[in-house]
């Protein structure tokens, strides 16, 4: 994920995670599935965010796959201040750790809360906008792999349309998660005009990096979401997570930008954009739209979602009319 | 000093005196004058080195005070019922983490029916959730409380609920003697948390923990339940010798000494018993009724339960909730405290939703023999006009 020889030679260009000295946050031996995006990603947004904070961060973990992977007693991969509460509770319970070293002086330790989309986007709702209400000196980092993959890849609100999960199987009535559901928490984090907001993907290490630098040092609420493909429950071959993800980011299914106070303020634009469809036919869980007898308007609903995202969040490019 | 004070007031200003670091305010009746109460004495620089965060639910109250404890420093909240059921999850979370965090909970009924007034349902309903229960009998002890409780907490790393009765104790203007700061610091030393989040030294919180463990997990959460006992009394006498007040402990008894019948209750119904209870033995000119308090509900004090009951012919508990289908909750459990000794144990379910408990309604309860069972001022034309209607109904 990373090259040595490339990340050495362009100084400016060199990654965190392709330094000798990367941190290490989150060691190996976690128990994390082969290929696991969520793994890698909070790999280097950790290890990002302990190198620009100088070492002074302290971790929130809600329940779900990055949990259970990385702290099952008595093993313990994390070589930070880590605590795990609940499910639901994630950022109150960082709320609560940034008020106490807010308290004894200690702001210059960083307070970082993370989850998947399932413990961010729907039971952990509510904490999250109090947090972001509070404006709380907290970094909300969002793991979104678009389902409940720890309990066996159930719909989230972060699903997308059309997607199967083990609650929107396909059948002959059904073709996956309904059209016109699910919630865009960025948005709904920009609506709470805190200081910091961005979308990155483990498909652009660098950038999601650069992102989780920058908030760490940004006083006040931020929130970060991240793409990250899961192998098993999207159904693909494990070395294809960052090629997934790139499709993703390259037919505008996930837009990468940052948003300051609630305003748009950059994007990732898309150089060599796709059709959804090359994104959509390497994963299972779309695997019913292109079917003997699927109808063809269905993969239509999706490239009109990724165009949408293209116009909204200015992703420009060539096929960008 | 002696105040002339609402409960919710003296409450507030005896957490102060406990310099709280952290202090998370959600409203819900009956308990909101307290955080009120505390985010008044922030803001007017009283309680001084406090965050003090309005919060959008209790599981988010509950949830800043577990942050805030397991980053190292004092952390106190309040709720009622319904909101005492919805942080319920992170209620058994925080025990879970051995995290001392004081929540006064200002009892009140749980609903459906809604109904704000007050009872025990709520405290009962967190009876298993492994934190430590007091019950304070007037705004004194409500005071007093609370200046332990953080104490007791912090020497077992375990929280604690302080009840107290919602309306009758939160919102009565009583004559509170409130310690000055000076005794209190002398009392009370800042918290030293066991462990804490610390980039200096990181410490991983909060683990699953697999089959071969979890057992032992909750076994020690026991063992540490039952330490507690010493550890409750030892401070209750400890602030019994410092503030010339008996506030605390486990249990209280009232004229229990050779007592044929004792009455047995937590909270502020108490003054009314201990009146009835007077009043009774005026009347036969003897010592036939004892009183004694559960102050601890959680640990449960057996071993001084039994010893303060054993002579008594007749132990009446007087309890704000019940286990539907079952009877009475705390009866069941002085009943095992009792068990062996011949001792008959009468249920006396009272004050339901805030339902009036008056003292001629208590003598009568006292006094009958028939029933083991009593819901004190049930209003049977309602029941058996009701009752009526619904066997019919199944009939048809």
């Amino acid at each position: 994920m990373s090259s040595l020889t490339m990340g050495n030679r362009f100084g400016q260009n060199t990654s965190v995670q392709s330094s000798s000295n990367r941190p290490n946050t989150l060691t190996s031996g976690h128990r994390a599935c082969q290929g696991c995006g969520e793994g890698l990603a909070a790999r280097c947004a950790i290890d990002a965010a302990y190198t620009a904070a100088k070492g002074k961060i302290a971790v929130v973990n809600a329940t779900g796959c990055l949990e259970v992977v990385s702290c099952s007693f008595p093993d313990n991969s994390w070589n930070v201040p880590w605590i795990h509460s609940l499910f639901g509770n994630t950022a109150a319970v960082a709320s609560g750790v940034a008020a106490a070293f807010k308290n004894k002086g200690q702001t210059d330790v960083r307070v970082i809360a993370q989850g998947g989309d399932g413990g961010t986007t729907d039971i952990g709702m509510g904490c999250l906008s109090g947090m972001f209400d509070r404006n709380d000196d907290v970094l909300y980092i969002c793991y979104d792999n678009q389902a409940y993959m720890n309990t066996g890849v159930q719909r989230s609100s972060a699903t997308p349309a059309l997607a199967r999960t083990a609650t929107t199987m396909p059948n002959s009535q059904y073709n996956g998660s309904d059209p016109d559901t699910g919630k865009n928490v960025p948005d709904i984090a920009m609506a709470h005009g805190i200081p910091y907001v961005a979308v990155a993907s483990v498909g652009n290490i660098h950038d999601l990096e650069h992102k989780v630098a920058k908030a760490i040092n940004i006083r006040g609420a931020k929130y970060i979401q991240i793409h990250c493909p899961c192998p098993l429950g999207w159904g693909f071959p494990t070395a294809e997570t960052i090629h997934i993800a790139r499709l993703a980011l390259k037919s505008g299914m996930y837009p990468l930008f940052e948003a300051e106070n609630g305003v748009l303020v950059g994007s990732t634009p898309i150089e060599d954009r796709i059709p959804v469809e090359e994104y959509l036919r390497v994963q299972k869980r779309f695997a019913h739209l292109f079917g003997k007898n699927a109808a063809p308007e269905n993969v239509g609903i999706l490239q009109e979602i990724a165009n949408r995202n293209i116009k909204k969040y200015r992703l420009g490019g060539m096929s960008d009319e | 000093m002696l105040y002339q004070l609402e409960g919710s007031q003296a409450v507030a200003r005896a957490i102060a005196l406990c310099r709280p670091e952290v202090v998370c305010a959600y409203p819900i009746t009956p308990q909101t004058h307290i955080v009120e109460g505390v985010g008044e004495l922030v803001r007017n620089g009283q309680l001084k080195n406090c965050q003090y965060l309005n919060v959008e639910s209790e599981m988010g109250a509950i949830s800043v005070a577990i942050g805030s404890e397991a980053a190292g420093v004092r952390s106190y909240t309040a709720t009622s019922s319904q909101g005492l059921l919805y942080m319920m999850e992170a209620v058994y979370n925080a025990s879970g983490l051995e995290l001392p965090i004081v929540m006064t909970l200002g009892n009140r009924a749980i609903g459906s029916p809604l109904n704000i007034w007050n009872d025990h349902t709520d405290a009962m309903s967190a009876r298993d959730a492994g934190w430590l229960m007091m019950f304070a009998e007037n705004n004194q002890e409500a005071a007093d409380l609370h200046i332990q409780a953080f104490k007791i907490a912090e020497t077992l790393k375990c929280p604690i609920m302080v009840c107290m009765d919602g309306f009758i104790l939160t919102h009565a203007y009583e004559k509170v003697d409130l310690p000055e700061q000076e005794e209190v610091d002398e009392f009370l030393p800042p918290y030293k948390p066991a462990f804490s989040l610390d980039p200096e030294s990181p410490c991983a919180i909060g683990a699953m923990v697999p089959t071969t463990e979890f057992m032992e997990v909750r076994y020690l959460a026991h063992l540490r339940q039952l330490e507690a006992k010493t550890v409750i009394e030892r401070i209750g006498k400890e602030f019994g010798a410092k503030f010339k007040r008996n506030s605390g402990g486990l249990i209280r008894t009232y004229h229990t000494e050779g007592a044929e019948t004792v009455i047995v209750a937590m909270g502020s119904v108490l003054g009314s018993i201990k009146d009835t209870v007077d009043d009774l033995n005026q009347t036969s000119g003897g010592n036939k009724y004892g009183v004694m308090s559960v102050v601890s509900y959680r640990p449960f004090p057996d071993e001084q339960i039994r010893e303060a009951l054993k002579n008594a012919k007749r132990v009446i508990v007087v309890e704000k909730a019940f286990a539907l289908g079952r009877g009475g909750i705390l009866s069941r459990e002085i009943e095992l405290a009792l068990k062996g000794l011949d001792i008959e144990i009468i249920t006396v379910v009272a004050g339901l939703g805030g339902r009036v408990i008056t003292k001629t309604m208590l003598a009568e309860a006292f006094q009958q023999t028939k029933n083991k069972l009593i819901f004190l001022g049930l209003r049977e034309d309602v029941i058996q006009q009701e009752y009526k209607t619904v066997l019919d109904e199944r009939r048809a």
